[in-house]
């Protein structure tokens, strides 16, 4: 009885939390224009939406920042763990409450100060602001998911691969840098994810005439609601929800012993 | 004694105005067992990361074979380190972690391939190669890490009490297994323990330290028989610890008592500490005895009784094979050799050492 009880329940949450995305789904694969009756099943709009050039262009630039800024926030975010390893431990704790501030922060006032920063930077709107605003906001996502993994390391071990010859470099790309991988892996995910899903700072740092898919939508939606757009949202909460089950299941598979002479 | 390998000049070394080692001198001779002995937090690591090349002293200097190597990384130094907690690489396999060193030195696979056997048979673990780290138990991986610093064929290995983190039985194999592994290397051993018993049983030299201070340098023998001062003869082994004074050479009165003893050159009518092993002091009839008292605890330990006796106003600890029940009157002799005398401490905290006996 009890059990049922719980079933019912955890699926009454999952009703609540996905019904919005579900009939969104659903409506991406409605053949008829209007949402309020069902018209049969099509790709109709899938195919539309991917010879929309405009929305391939975003598309592809989404993308590109993804990619970029969650690589380069990858390589600063854990330079950043190596650094405050190395830092006594008050300091280290203030510098982490520092960089936990962005991510708790409303997202937009992070948007609008990054946005009057480049103003008075005098930097042109575009492509380059938003990846600089995306590596920003993406970095303590990075040490976030490498800092554990930092903790966890035993701190003899590079001091023990210094000891048979190697030298700092060595020590570290042989013996920290694949500890801390499975971390910096997930790091990785995450920022592309949260690049990839960013609105708010996006709209605020993009300049007139580029778009990313979330702000395209937006543009859209203004104007109307058009099928295709269900289809976009669609495949973007696909893709986010494929790389964050990534970056759960990342941790737990990564012992595979190569053996080299 | 053969040749000095490697000799700590006037090391002093100090974490944020805290003074940690103090004109530290010492000398390690070629394929000498040395231990590093005393409390937590005397600086014993200290010295060893100095020795490493993992810490800088803030003055002095570290000769390695004649030359001045105080200012040499780690990696370009010929001692190899057995860390304290294996400190082995988890993410290779045993083979890989024991191969780490030579292929930074760039050797054949075959030489590396002969080395691996080599190693795993000297440490017992043959047939291990393509196992995990984390698979193997705290003894096999330490066994594991010892294996892996001797491959790079040191002149000198250094260990931060390996054997820490095991249980008694298993420490007692190990201090064999590396007594052996050391003779049939043929190597210096520097080894870092709080343990006066394991320290006993390895040693060729133990360097008892307190406090940043060398206390004293010595066979374990001398160590344990003639401690120079009341700290070391507190630290290794039960002892009595009785303040005395030297009458003349070969004289001293211990509790208003004259007893004969075999030091000479502590002066006349000079304030010293005694110290006489529990097990040196012997228990006879009241009249026979120098001294009088009663028994006033008694604990069986296995090998011996352990007692305490009251007499002239101190609590003696004795070991005997003979038991004499509590309140029973007892006298008390020592031999001549079996007291030890001391100078009295200088620092303050030597005394505290005496006085809390
Ligand atoms: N990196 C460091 N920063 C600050 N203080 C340190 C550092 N390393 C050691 N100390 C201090 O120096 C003193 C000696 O430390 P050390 O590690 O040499 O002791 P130890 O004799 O090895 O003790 P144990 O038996 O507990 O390992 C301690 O008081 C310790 O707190
Ligand atoms: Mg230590």
């Amino acid at each position: 009885m009890k059990n049922i009880a719980k079933h019912i329940y955890t699926a009454l949450i999952f009703l609540f939390l996905y019904a919005p995305i579900a009939t969104l789904m659903v409506l991406s694969f409605n053949a008829s224009k209007t949402r309020a009756k069902w018209g049969g099943f099509t790709f109709n709009w899938y195919s539309r939406l991917f010879q929309n050039e405009e929305i391939l262009e975003a598309l592809a630039n989404t993308l590109l920042i993804a990619v970029i800024s969650a690589f380069v926030a990858t390589v600063i975010g854990t330079i950043a763990c190596v650094a405050m390893t190395g830092m006594k431990k008050r300091s280290r704790t203030i510098l982490m409450g520092i960089t936990n501030i962005p991510m708790l922060n409303a997202e937009i006032v992070t948007g609008i100060s990054l946005m009057l920063l480049f103003i008075s930077m005098g930097l042109r709107f575009g492509l380059g602001t938003i990846l600089l605003s995306h590596i920003t906001f993406n970095i303590p996502y990075v040490i976030l998911s490498v800092m554990p993994r930092m903790k966890q390391l035993n701190p003899s071990t590079y001091e023990a691969a210094l000891d048979l010859g190697a030298s700092h470099v060595t020590a570290f790309f042989k013996v920290v840098f694949p500890d801390l991988l499975p971390g910096i892996l997930s790091g990785f995910l995450m920022a592309f994810t949260m690049s990839l899903d960013d609105f708010i700072i996006t709209h605020f740092t993009k300049g007139a005439g580029v778009d990313t898919l979330s702000t395209k939508i937006y543009t859209e939606v203004k104007k109307g609601i058009k099928p295709e757009m269900y289809a976009l949202s669609t495949l973007i909460f696909v893709t986010v929800l494929i790389l964050l089950l990534l970056v759960n299941m990342a941790p737990t598979k990564n012992k595979t012993p190569n053996y080299g002479g | 004694m053969e040749k000095e390998l490697i000799q700590l000049v006037d090391i002093s070394k100090s974490f944020d105005s805290q003074m940690v080692l103090d004109e530290l001198n010492l000398n390690i001779h070629e394929n000498e067992f040395v231990t590093l002995l005393g409390p937590s937090g005397c600086g014993k690591t200290t010295t060893l990361r100095i020795l490493g090349g993992f810490a800088n002293p803030d003055t002095g200097k570290v000769i390695f074979d004649g030359t001045d190597i105080t200012r040499i990384p780690p990696n370009k130094r010929q001692l190899n380190t057995v860390f304290q907690k294996y400190a082995l690489f988890t993410h290779m396999t045993i083979a890989e972690n024991i191969a780490f060193g030579l292929k930074i030195k760039k050797k054949s696979k075959t030489y590396i391939d002969d080395k691996i056997r080599y190693a795993l048979k000297l440490v017992n673990l043959e047939g291990y190669e393509n196992r995990m780290p984390n698979s193997l138990s705290g003894g096999q991986q330490q066994r594991i890490a010892i294996a892996r610093a001797i491959v790079n064929e040191p002149k000198v290995l250094l260990l931060d009490e390996p054997l820490g983190a095991l249980d008694l039985k298993l420490r007692q194999e190990m201090q064999y297994e590396l007594i052996r592994m050391k003779n049939e290397l043929g190597i210096t051993f520097v080894y870092v323990t709080h343990d006066q018993e394991e320290a006993l049983t390895m040693s060729d030299t133990i360097v008892v330290m307190n406090q940043g201070y060398i206390q004293q340098i010595g066979s374990p023998e001398s160590i344990y028989n003639e401690p120079e001062n009341a700290f070391v003869a507190d630290f290794i082994g039960d002892s009595n610890i009785i303040p005395a004074t030297m009458i003349e050479d070969k004289l001293v009165n211990i509790l208003g008592t004259r007893f004969a003893c075999v030091d000479t050159g502590f002066g006349c009518n000079k304030p010293v500490d005694v110290v006489i092993r529990p097990e040196d002091v012997n228990l006879v009839e009241p009249q026979q005895g120098k001294l009088q008292g009663v028994v006033t605890h008694l604990i069986f330990k296995g090998v011996h009784y352990e007692m305490e006796v009251m007499a002239a106003g101190f609590e003696w600890l004795v070991h005997s094979t003979t038991l004499f029940p509590v309140g029973k009157e007892v006298g008390i002799c020592v031999d001549p050799f079996n007291i030890q005398i001391m100078n009295k401490p200088e620092s303050e905290d030597e005394e505290a050492v005496a006085i809390d006996i």
